[in-house]
C-alpha cells in the first residue's frame, strides 16, 4: 500500500479491498466482520440499547489516547450508561486524502485493542476517502448496540429528591489534555486524557445494586452541563459540594491559566451516578474497587429546593448557580 | 505562586471572621464598586455574593475590557473579518461579541472568514510567518494588562522583520475611566476594589487621586475571597473613622510603581488618546494608540478605520450599570430580551460582564 491514503482507497475497487483486508481486518477482524457481507447478523435478546456518535477530535493523537480508541470508548460508554452490556459496534471512517498510512494503521490498531479490552466486536464498517480539505485528517462514526440488563434501565429523567450524586473520578482531564495538545500549551505538570471503556465497571454497578436512577458520562459540556440536563429532565435540584468534586491540581492549574472552568471540560472515562442515598456507600465501594473508579466521590445530593437547577455550595459555604455551558469555553483576555 | 499558598487566601474560618466583623461594624448601607470583571466573577464564583452582609452593596464597574469595547470598534473588526487576504487573530472573549445586524466573529467564521483564537499576542508572530501572503490583524482589546505584551509583540515583529502583522488598537486605561466616573455627580460609591492585573502593571500611584480629589477609598485587591473581604473590611474601617485612603492589599503581585519595564515598553509603542467606551461614551485621554514611529503595524491607518459615537441601544441600561447607578436585574431587558446567548448590551456580552455574571451565578 502507499505510504499515504489516496483517493483510490475509497474507490470501492482493488485498492479499497487491499485497505480493508490488509489494514482493517488485520486489526478489527472477527468471525462476523471477516465474512465481509453487506450487513452483520447479530444475536441479541430482550431489550436492546443502541447509540451512535461521531468523532472529529483534533488532534487525532493525544496523551492518553487517540481518535481510534476514543471512538470505541465513547460509544461503548454511551450504551453502558443505559445499564446495558455493549456487544457490537460498527465503524465508519471518513479519511482525508493524504493522511499518512502509518497514522491510519495506528488508529485502527488502537481501535481494535480498545474493542478487545471492552469485550465488543466490530461487526461492520465503512471507509470513505475524501479530497484534501474536505475533512480534517480523519473522522470516525461508531454505533454500538448491547443487551440491557438493568430493570428499569437508568434514565436521565429518573433522579429523585434524596438521591446521592456520585462521580467515578477526577474531572476535566480529557478536555484539558486535548486543548493543551491542540494549542501546543506546555502545562507545568502534564495531564493525560482519561479516555477508557467503563462498561465492565458499570455492569458490576447495575448488577450489584438494587436501584440506579441515572448513569451519564459527562463528555462535551462537562460535569456542569450533564448535571443540568439531568436536573431539567427530572425536575429536581442538584446541590453540589464544590470541595468534594475531585479535580487534579494540574487541571486546576491549567484551567486557571487559561480562564477555563474544569466543571465544563469534557471527560471520556468518567461517569455520574445518581441513586437512592442509602446505596451511595455500596456504590462507592464497587467503584473504588475498580481501577477506573478509584477516585470516586459523592459530590452532592438531589433536592426539591430549586427544580431544574444545579446549585454549587462553595468552600466558604456560599451558594451559586452552576448553569449550562453556552457554546464552547473560550480563553479570556486577562 | 503555589496552590497550597493560594488556599490560605480561601480559608473559610478566616473569611467567616471577617464577614462577622463587617456585619457588626456596618451601621448603614455602603456601596462598593469592583472595577475589574475578574473580581465580579470571583465574588460570584466563590459564593461571597450570597454571604456578604446585606448592608454591603457591591457594584460592577467598567473593568471588563470586552464590555467597554465600543460598538463602533466591534463593527470595525467585524468589517475586517472575511476580507480577502486577512486573518483575524483574537482572544477568545471577542468571538461572540455582537456588532450591528447580529454579526459576530463566530458567524463570520461560518461565512468563511479566517479567524484564529490565540492564547498570547506572541502567537500572532508564528501565524504571520506561516501565512506570508496574508495580513494577520490582531484585535488589540484590553487595558494596561494586555497592552505591554502587544507592544512587546510589535517590537519582536520588527526585530524579526515580520511585515504582515497589524494591530487593531482599541486599548483603554483604567485610572482615566475612574476619574471620569467619579466626576459624574450621579454616581454614589463609597469605595473601589481596584483591579489586580491592571495594577500589577501600573502600580498604586495612578489611583492616588481617588482619595486626594474625591475623598473616596480604594484598595488594590487580589482575586481570592480573603483578598476581597480584607479590602472591603479595610474600607469599612476607614469609612467609620471618616477617612479615605488608597492602598495596596495585593502586595504579593503589585508593587507601588507597578512593572516599570512593562510600562516602558507600553509607552514606547503606544501613546494616550481619547477613547469611546461602550456604555460610557467619550472619555478624553482614556485610550492608547500606536505612536507614529510604529504605524507600520497600525491596522486603523492601513484600513482607514474611524471610531464614531453611536446612539445607545433602546432600553439598555448598561451605561448606568457600568457607573454603578443601577444593578443588572434593574434593567428591563435583563434575562428577557438580553441573555448571554443573545446579548443586547455590553454587560451581558462578556463572561466577565456584570449582567452575564448575575445571569450565570445568581441564585435568587
Amino acid at each position: 500500500m502507499s505510504d499515504k491514503v489516496l483517493l483510490d482507497y475509497g474507490s470501492g475497487g482493488r485498492a479499497s479491498q487491499r485497505l480493508i483486508s490488509e489494514l482493517f481486518l488485520k486489526h478489527l477482524g472477527n468471525d462476523e466482520l471477516d465474512r465481509l457481507n453487506d450487513a452483520a447478523v447479530l444475536s441479541l435478546s430482550g431489550k436492546v440499547a443502541m447509540s451512535t456518535d461521531s468523532f472529529t477530535v483534533d488532534p487525532i493523537f493525544f496523551p492518553g489516547g487517540d481518535i481510534g480508541s476514543l471512538a470505541v470508548h465513547g460509544t461503548v460508554n454511551d450504551v453502558a450508561m443505559m445499564g446495558a452490556i455493549p456487544r457490537y459496534i460498527t465503524c465508519g471512517y471518513i479519511i482525508e486524502e493524504g493522511l499518512p498510512m502509518a497514522d491510519l494503521e495506528k488508529i485502527v490498531a488502537s481501535m481494535g485493542e480498545a474493542a478487545r479490552k471492552a469485550g465488543v466486536k466490530v461487526v461492520t464498517g465503512d471507509t470513505k476517502v475524501v479530497p484534501k480539505g474536505a475533512c480534517d485528517k480523519i473522522f470516525i462514526n461508531t454505533t454500538g448496540i448491547g443487551d440491557v440488563i438493568a430493570d428499569p434501565a437508568p434514565s436521565g429523567d429518573a433522579a429523585r429528591p434524596g438521591d446521592a450524586v456520585l462521580v467515578s473520578g477526577t474531572i476535566g482531564d480529557h478536555g484539558l489534555t486535548v486543548l493543551g495538545t491542540r494549542e501546543g500549551l506546555d502545562f507545568e505538570a502534564k495531564v493525560q486524557s482519561d479516555s477508557a471503556a467503563l462498561n465492565h465497571l458499570l455492569v458490576k454497578l447495575v448488577s450489584e445494586l438494587p436501584e440506579v436512577h441515572v448513569l451519564r458520562d459527562p463528555t462535551r459540556g462537562g460535569l456542569a452541563t450533564t448535571l443540568n440536563e439531568i436536573t431539567k429532565s427530572s425536575n429536581v435540584c442538584c446541590e453540589l459540594i464544590e470541595n468534594d468534586i475531585p479535580v487534579r491540581a494540574e487541571v486546576k492549574g491549567g484551567c486557571s491559566i487559561l480562564g477555563l472552568d474544569p466543571l465544563y471540560l469534557a471527560n471520556e472515562g468518567k461517569f455520574l451516578c445518581v441513586l437512592p442515598g442509602e446505596y451511595a456507600d455500596k456504590a462507592l465501594e464497587i467503584m473504588r474497587a475498580d481501577p477506573l473508579g478509584q477516585d470516586a466521590r459523592r459530590i452532592g445530593t438531589m433536592t426539591d429546593a430549586n427544580p431544574g437547577k444545579v446549585v454549587l455550595v462553595t468552600p466558604l459555604g456560599g451558594k451559586r448557580l452552576l448553569g449550562m455551558l453556552e457554546g464552547e469555553q473560550l480563553p479570556r483576555i486577562c | 505562586m503555589s496552590f497550597e499558598l493560594l488556599e490560605k487566601f480561601r480559608d473559610p474560618d478566616l473569611c467567616r471572621k471577617i464577614l462577622d466583623k463587617m456585619e457588626s461594624e456596618l451601621d448603614r448601607e455602603l456601596r462598593f464598586m469592583e472595577v475589574c470583571g475578574t473580581h465580579t466573577v470571583a465574588i460570584f464564583q466563590s459564593g461571597l455574593r450570597s454571604l456578604l452582609p446585606e448592608k454591603v452593596v457591591h457594584l460592577s464597574g467598567p473593568g471588563c475590557p470586552v464590555c467597554v469595547t465600543h460598538e463602533s470598534e466591534v463593527n470595525a473588526f467585524l468589517d475586517l473579518a472575511g476580507r480577502d487576504k486577512v486573518i483575524m487573530a483574537t482572544f477568545g472573549d471577542l468571538m461572540r461579541v455582537p456588532g450591528d445586524k447580529g454579526r459576530n466573529l463566530k458567524k463570520a467564521m461560518a461565512d468563511g472568514a479566517r479567524v484564529k483564537v490565540v492564547y498570547s499576542p506572541f502567537d500572532t508572530l508564528k501565524l504571520a510567518k506561516e501565512n506570508p501572503d496574508d495580513l494577520v490583524v490582531f484585535i488589540g482589546v484590553g487595558f494596561e494588562t494586555t497592552a505591554p505584551t502587544i507592544a512587546g509583540t510589535m517590537k519582536m515583529a520588527r526585530q524579526q522583520g515580520i511585515e504582515n502583522l497589524r494591530i487593531l488598537c482599541f486599548h483603554k486605561t483604567v485610572p482615566t475611566a475612574l476619574d471620569a466616573l467619579l466626576s459624574d455627580e450621579a454616581i454614589n460609591i463609597d469605595g473601589f476594589i481596584l483591579p489586580g492585573h491592571v495594577s500589577a502593571i501600573i502600580g498604586v500611584e495612578p489611583y492616588r487621586f481617588i482619595a486626594r480629589d474625591y475623598a473616596k477609598s480604594a484598595v488594590v485587591t487580589g482575586f481570592e475571597p480573603l483578598d476581597i473581604l480584607q479590602s472591603l473590611n479595610q474600607m469599612i474601617e476607614w469609612r467609620n473613622k471618616g477617612e479615605a485612603h488608597v492602598s495596596n492589599n495585593y502586595t504579593r503581585i503589585v508593587g507601588e510603581n507597578g512593572n516599570p519595564k512593562a510600562l516602558e515598553i507600553m509607552y514606547e509603542v503606544f501613546e494616550p488618546c481619547d477613547a469611546l467606551w461602550r456604555g460610557l461614551g467619550l472619555i478624553p485621554g482614556s485610550g492608547l494608540e500606536i505612536r507614529p514611529e510604529w504605524e507600520q503595524f497600525d491596522a486603523k491607518k492601513e484600513f482607514g478605520i474611524e471610531i464614531k459615537e453611536s446612539p445607545s441601544l433602546p432600553g439598555c441600561k448598561c451605561g448606568d450599570i457600568l457607573k454603578g447607578v443601577k444593578q443588572p436585574d434593574q434593567c428591563p431587558l435583563f434575562g428577557k430580551a438580553c441573555t448571554p446567548a443573545d446579548p443586547v448590551g455590553p454587560c451581558m456580552v462578556s463572561t466577565e460582564g456584570s449582567c452575564a455574571a448575575y445571569y450565570k451565578y445568581k441564585l435568587d
